[in-house]
């Protein structure tokens, strides 16, 4: 198991290598000019000055060293510096975004909270939700329980959340009245009432990101317990005596999650791409958010180093995901 | 049975889209001042917009361009896919090197990739392609090369476990050809595989060309898909609800029958395990 580790972390360096080539490529690649925003009477020595300044005076493979040196070695100093204290990172070049004038991950560091809030609290929920969805229409197939589930899960899973969003904001903004439709991120919580607010103001967006979770976990986790359900340990169990919940719950159920868990390690990623669009719908000033205005305004530094750190997110939790199942599968131990 | 009636409304939503603007009174561009911001009538029954033309009318043209987009897509990454995975599953040689692409491609995130695609590339191909046919391949340039991983991995997995099948040996041993394996062999065997990835991939083309118009990398105003017509009415999403509603509705209802379709494809496949 731990060699196992070791090899897939291993292997994880030059697929990100390689990945961060791609996002770099393609943005070479582009007929962009940053430059073009400037007005005409700047001169051309101004402008290469310009140039130099933004760091593309160099040919494109020392820009791309220079740009994974920045985000592997000077950040992390950065992180040491802000948390220890030390001023290992001192007079080191970070990546500088070219819109704010200010370092890319200093920006991302901002945004971050508001992003974790939204997302991490609709996984929660989107988890929570599931189980019992996922476990009650596996138990009782083909009920009116079962099929209203799944057409339920059906519609999380194919209403868009740009459409299930603009509903959400529609019956419960402009119909009922309940709740804001657009999130204030400013918002500092003090005390109990601002705590309160602040949960009042993520129910909408955190309910269009949590509708999709749930819909992916529910369906699989009812494959996953229909199977267990009908195999023969849950039929000795159920020979010798035991209770229904005990049977579904203790046997079935801690089976059934191996691969439901493995699908939610590979899915946060998803719900973070998920997150740009639901960010534009409620206006929550966070990454996706950040993303976007970024990719309007030719920032690139900060347009590759955001998607290079969604990426990093990808391969991370994928080798989370793999680990995870070989823990609580000893079957499928990679020795 | 879901399955027949997902096949009958897709069926419907392709006929009002190719149809459709063939017998409504009414162009998608008809501007008509005199009945703006209409709501439902016998004479426009989705009501009109802000500049008095007809939603209907716009549905049908922004279907097309919606529906366009999903089937080129879907063509692309099926073929990329299909593609991949045969050459994974039957050539040893490259299964690992096939794989390993596979498992990177997986690994990339795929919509702020493709939202700087359109967004650095759609002036110079719109320049030389013209805008609409620019945008056109653009879009499905974007959506298709990044997402035939799916396919590619699972008809890997059918190719590899058709080859340890008798007739796969029988036709070796008669000497069949790598080509002739595959185009007479293989491929007619996994067609139930693929068939699955078509509903799936339609699905995902669709839902990511609407998400880039709603974020206003798509299509252009006055050419509107489901997608930009559903970003443009959530401007007045308050007045004229339903204005964003209809292509919402459309949407969602392809990606529906689209995603019934494939599942009900699954079924026979998966039966004999549950017995």
């Amino acid at each position: 198991m731990l060699t196992y580790s070791i090899r897939r972390l291993a292997m994880a360096v030059p697929t990100l290598l390689l990945i961060a080539l791609v996002i770099f490529a393609l943005l070479e690649l582009a007929p962009g000019d940053p430059m073009a925003q400037m007005p005409l009477t700047v001169s051309d020595a101004v402008r290469a000055e310009m140039r130099a300044a933004l760091g593309l005076g160099e040919p494109a493979p020392v820009r791309f060293a220079a740009w994974m040196w920045q985000v592997f070695a000077v950040e992390p100093r950065v992180l040491l510096d802000t948390v220890l204290g030390t001023t290992l990172a001192e007079g080191l070049p970070r990546v500088q975004s070219w819109q704010s004038r200010s370092p890319v991950f200093a920006v991302i560091a901002e945004r971050l909270p508001q992003t974790l809030w939204v997302v991490g609290m609709a996984y929660v929920i989107g988890i929570l939700a599931a189980l019992p969805i996922g476990i009650w229409s596996a138990c009782r197939r083909h009920s009116p329980v079962d099929h209203a589930a799944t057409a339920v899960t059906m519609l999380g899973y194919a209403v868009p959340p740009f459409f299930s969003g603009l509903l959400a904001i529609l019956v419960f903004t402009y119909w009922l009245g309940w709740f804001p439709s657009v999130y204030d991120t400013t918002y500092r919580v003090t005390g109990w009432a601002g705590l309160r607010f602040q949960l009042w103001q993520m129910t909408l967006p955190v309910l269009v990101l949590s509708v999709q979770t749930t819909a992916m976990l529910a369906r699989y986790l009812r494959a996953a317990m229909i199977d267990e359900l009908q195999s023969l340990y849950v039929r000795a169990a159920r020979a010798k005596g035991m209770g229904e919940a005990a049977v579904v719950l203790g046997h079935a159920l801690r089976n059934a999650m191996i691969p439901v868990v493995t699908i939610v390690a590979l899915g946060l990623p998803q719900v973070f791409g998920g997150a740009i669009i639901t960010e534009q719908i409620f206006r929550v000033n966070g990454v996706g958010h950040l993303l976007i205005t970024s990719i309007q305004a030719s920032d690139w530094p900060m347009v590759q180093t955001v998607t290079f750190l969604l990426a990093i997110l990808i391969v991370g939790f994928n080798i989370l995901a793999d680990l995870l199942y070989g823990w609580l599968d000893p079957r499928v131990r990679h020795d | 049975m879901t399955r027949r009636i997902a096949l009958a409304v897709l069926a419907a939503i392709v006929a009002f889209v190719v149809l459709g603007p063939l017998v409504w009174p009414y162009g998608a561009e008809q501007v008509d001042f005199s009945s703006r911001n209409a709501g439902a009538s016998l004479a426009h029954p989705m009501g009109t917009d802000q500049l008095g033309r007809d939603v209907a009318a716009r549905l049908m043209t922004g279907g097309r361009i919606t529906l366009a987009v999903g089937f080129a897509a879907m063509g692309l990454s099926l073929g990329l896919g299909v593609l991949v995975g045969v050459l994974a599953g039957y050539l040893r040689r490259l299964d690992g090197w096939l794989m390993r692409l596979t498992d990177m491609f997986l690994s990339l995130p795929v919509l702020p990739l493709v939202m700087v695609g359109v967004m650095l590339f759609r002036d110079r191909l719109s320049a030389t392609l013209g805008e609409v046919t620019g945008l056109f391949v653009l879009v499905v340039l974007a959506i298709g090369l990044t997402s035939w991983m799916p396919t590619a991995r699972v008809v890997r997995g059918a190719v590899l476990s058709l080859r340890a099948r008798d007739f796969i040996t029988a036709a070796e041993a008669t000497g069949t050809r790598t080509g002739a394996m595959i185009t007479r062999h293989i491929l007619p065997n996994i067609v139930g595989a693929i068939m699955v990835s078509a509903a799936l991939g339609m699905a995902n083309a669709v839902i990511t060309e609407s998400a880039l118009s709603y974020l206003g990398l798509g299509f252009p105003p006055d050419f509107p898909s489901w997608g930009r017509m559903l970003s443009d009415g959530a401007a007045s999403l308050r007045e004229y609800p339903a204005r964003a509603l209809w292509p919402g509705l459309m949407i969602s209802l392809t990606v529906l029958c689209v995603t019934y379709i494939g599942d009900g494809a699954q079924q026979p496949a998966e039966r004999p395990a549950q017995s």
